[in-house]
């Protein structure tokens, strides 16, 4: 099959497989440590499909594999998710009137798709963008996430030395939120409080604490983004 | 552990319930600036945590081990800009090697 696709579509799909392709990874660690941190396969995916945001499922099970409470996980995980809420808010202008088709749209309204949505600026192209990241990467989170649950269920975390595996991903997850002084700050102070306030709360809540770093934002930041 | 389909149905459902405020509850209205500004850093403060506490707890001790050189690992080979994979790989492995050792 010989598929014709328009010169000015070629890049956005070519950038969408390959961001795609790098969240495939990310799926395959969360679906290790999810079943490392006691979930069920069943449990790990229906996680993907459903809640579908990377770094909130991530959160949510690794305050569980430490001990966590569920609601420690809920929080952390509810919290992280609130963002999506805001580029809810930056996308609805460039999708119809249509109920159905926004209710299905919303279900895909994450880091990724905003990205690669935002970066075009005609609304063909805008359409085109998030909905090829939308359904590759919506496939390649799902098929990653089953393949790690199932590769899991093998493998001992500590001795390979996922544990930490998982805080690189979080750091690589993190880069990109440094650009700006207000989310150095943030991080750093998220960062302290988490372990400032360990000794004195149950395991999970000084992640959830570490939220009370976001009021550095009530001052408007006055420096530009640097890349 | 504690892990149950209770976490798995409530996260699911907020998670979604967040996507469909903004896009289509609150439809082309916007939030006021000082709102956004904020809620945009999270993943900031959160992730910050995670990288942290993930690294100097011990449930509830400050402890410094053999993860303190695997996260060193992790944040040089992010800053020289290694693909995902290679980061998460080598923070592993020097972790699992010091471990083992």
């Amino acid at each position: 099959m010989k598929l014709r696709i328009e010169p000015d579509v070629r890049p956005v799909i070519t950038s969408a497989l390959a961001l795609s392709g790098a969240v495939g990874v990310f799926a395959l660690a969360f679906g290790v440590l999810a079943v490392g941190a006691g979930a069920s396969v069943w449990q790990t995916c229906a996680l993907s499909f459903f809640a579908f945001t990377g770094a909130s499922q991530m959160s949510a099970m690794s305050i569980i594999s430490t001990g966590g409470t569920v609601s420690a996980a809920l929080g952390s995980g509810l919290l992280l998710a609130a963002r999506n809420g805001v580029y809810g808010l930056a996308l609805s202008p460039y999708f119809g009137e249509s109920l159905g088709k926004r209710l299905l749209a919303a279900h895909f309204v994450i880091d990724e798709t905003t990205a690669m949505m935002t970066a075009q600026t005609n609304p063909r192209l805008q359409k085109i963008a998030f909905w090829t990241t939308a359904i590759a990467l919506f496939s390649l989170w799902n098929l990653g996430t089953l393949i790690g649950a199932v590769l899991g269920g093998s493998i001992d975390p500590h001795t390979y030395g996922l544990d930490v595996g998982f805080t690189a991903a979080y750091i690589t997850m993190l880069v990109p939120h440094l650009r700006t002084k207000n989310g150095r700050i943030a991080a750093a102070a998220g960062g302290l409080l988490s372990v400032v306030l360990a000794p004195f709360l149950p395991v999970g809540l000084p992640i959830l604490a570490s939220g009370l770093a976001i009021f550095v934002g009530v001052k408007p930041q006055r420096d530009r983004v640097t890349a | 552990m504690n892990m149950s389909w209770t976490l798995v149905i409530w996260l699911s459902v907020g998670a979604y319930a967040f996507k469909m405020l903004g896009f289509v509850v609150v439809g082309s209205r916007t939030l006021p600036d000082v709102l956004s500004r904020c809620l945009m850093l999270i993943p900031a403060a959160l992730l910050g945590a995670m990288v942290l506490n993930g690294t100097f707890t011990d449930a509830q001790s400050v402890v410094i081990d053999e993860r303190a050189i695997g996260l060193l690992v992790a944040v040089v080979a992010a800053w020289r800009k290694l693909p995902l994979i290679v980061v998460v790989v080598l923070a592993a492995a020097v972790t699992a090697l010091l471990r083992a050792i």
